[in-house]
């Protein structure tokens, strides 16, 4: 098989906007290998709107948003493999693929972006107890068969995590028609946006059931009805407040797992917390020339913030194949750590010298903040002091330093972004 | 009076906005927002609350079965369902592109339901 400059593993909105930016980079030796029959990833199943009004300063639906990048890839005559799975990429980025039509194949790649994207966790990740009956379906698998195939997963639904998928889904069922009873959500509060909860949950007066969660799930060949009760403080059911809801249907929308099989199994050091490979200001994990982004690298929750980090990827990915790898050289190392309410951060380590004109800084936070500070210190100084009225795990959030500020500072050595009370 | 409660979803705030409405319908009061975003959310909500609807039609004459279509703008909340029961009696014919008009002024809303997705 021919080689290419840069092999990209999936063809979902970051896959997409990684090629076009690569592209646009002066790279013209570029191939994205997507596993489903067409590019576009999971906004071809999203076909509410809410997207793009960051990138393109208008409300889309996933597939008008997927529309744009797909029409800028083939436009720009990036060349693209559908229905094409990646077993393995190797420590020196030999990527082995298989298809159809060409079998097992290899592909030499002088930089290879990961872009697989993300899976739902599965019931069986939850240990709930009861029959396994049909009727059980992740909030995502309803919404393909519901947006794409056609079919109705069922008329009486009840659903348990309040994941924005699972929240639109609410919405969706009862537009079609189903009697959504509930969202039972086993945390405090939910894991998905205040507007979707609003829009979706309030809009239809669909309870949000927070600290409750599925004790039962009844029914031999189809679900017939599921007992919820409440959880105490360490998330164990309190007995004596379970409620039965008769349902034919429940859904899950409890979690994303960023899918990273092949990243692993390629070497790249990952983050326990995020679940995704750690990276640098450039995108780039540990392994040099191999890069990540959208939701194999950190879930987020808009589409906006994936196209931007890919398309980062892209730029870099295409500036380590034009300095034949030299990228890796020079420049101090400086750590970016999380404390205080911030779980983790994107990236974990920066260059400054390979900045462009900021470096942004993605995080999430551990639980809800309301009138707290996100403070970030360069060593032991603080250079950034911002109150938020409220962050919620939710909703990513950001900061933003200026290259001045970071080359400013002789010596730097670690950079925390810190949610502090004051 | 009446008074009406609502969370606005201007930000991830989420503040609860208190909304009094007078016998005649108008807006005598915004309270509860921290920022003017909630005020207007709060009126707009109570007087004229509208929503963009999205939702699939059959198509016919290709390998898929549906196609994606939205309202073309917001359209009056209380005529959702109805609108939702156009969308699903419409068939559209392949091929389609992104804007066709699927369904003219739909519900007599003066909104078109038209395609996301050329298929």
């Amino acid at each position: 098989m021919k080689a290419y400059d840069i092999v990209i593993v999936g063809g979902g909105p970051a896959g997409l906007a990684a090629a076009v930016a690569a592209k646009r980079a002066g790279n013209d030796s570029i191939l994205i290998l997507e596993r489903d029959h067409e590019l576009g990833g999971i906004l071809n199943q999203c076909i509410h709107n809410g997207f793009g009004l960051h990138t393109f300063k208008e409300e889309l639906t996933g597939p008008e948003y997927a529309s744009r990048y797909i029409e800028q890839v083939i436009e720009l005559g990036i060349d693209y493999k559908l229905n094409t799975m990646v077993m393995d990429i190797s420590q020196d980025k030999v990527v082995t693929a298989m298809n159809r039509e060409d079998g097992m194949f290899t592909i030499p790649a002088k930089a290879v972006i990961l872009a697989m994207g993300c899976r739902e966790r599965p019931r069986g990740a939850l240990n709930i107890p009861g029959y396994r009956p049909a009727g059980i379906y992740s909030a995502g698998t309803a919404q393909r068969l519901v947006n794409i195939e056609g079919y109705m997963p069922g008329k009486e639904v009840v659903i348990l995590g309040s994941g924005d998928i699972g929240l639109i889904m609410a919405r969706r069922m009862t537009f079609e028609g189903a009697n959504v009873k509930c969202v039972a959500e086993l945390l405090p509060f939910s894991g998905g946006l205040k507007r979707n909860i609003v829009q979706c949950l309030d809009d239809y007066g669909i309870p949000l059931l927070l600290s409750h969660t599925v004790v039962d799930i009844e029914g031999r060949e189809r679900v017939e009805a599921v007992t919820i009760a409440e959880v105490d403080e360490n998330l164990k059911p309190i007995p004596g407040t379970e409620k039965r809801y008769t349902c034919d249907t429940l859904m899950l929308s409890t979690g994303l797992i960023p899918e990273n099989e092949l990243s692993r199994s390629a070497g790249v050091e990952m983050s326990p917390i995020t679940s995704g490979p750690l990276v640098n200001e450039s995108f780039e994990t540990s392994i040099p020339g191999v890069f990540a982004c959208g939701n194999v690298l950190h879930v987020h929750d808009l589409v906006d913030y994936v196209s931007e980090e890919a398309d980062k990827a892209g730029e870099h990915a295409a500036a380590y194949v034009a300095a034949d790898g030299a990228l890796a050289e020079g420049g101090e190392e400086v750590k970016v750590v999380a404390e205080g309410g911030a779980r983790y951060t994107v990236p974990t380590t920066v260059n400054v010298e390979r900045l462009g004109d900021s470096l942004t800084i993605r995080f999430r936070v551990s639980g809800v903040f309301t009138g707290s500070y996100v403070n970030v210190y360069l060593d032991d100084e603080r250079i950034s002091h911002k109150k938020k009225r409220i962050m919620a795990p939710g909703e990513m959030e950001q900061v933003v330093i200026p290259k001045s500020k970071l080359a400013e500072h002789a010596d730097l050595k670690t950079i925390t972004v810190k949610v502090e009370s004051e | 009076m009446e008074k009406r409660e609502l969370t606005c979803i201007g930000c991830p705030m989420g503040c609860l906005v208190t909304v009094e409405i007078d016998d005649n319908g108008e807006v005598v009061g915004v309270t509860g927002n921290t920022c003017k975003i909630g005020d207007t959310y709060g009126r707009e909500e109570v007087t004229n609350p509208t929503r963009i609807v999205t939702s699939t039609v059959i198509i016919e004459g290709a390998e898929k079965t549906r196609l994606p279509v939205k309202t073309a703008s917001s359209i009056p909340k209380s005529a959702i369902f109805d609108v939702m029961d156009v969308i699903n009696h419409a068939h559209a014919t392949a091929p389609v592109k992104i804007g066709d008009v699927v369904i003219a002024d739909v519900c007599g809303t003066g909104v078109d339901v038209v395609a996301t997705r050329a298929i």
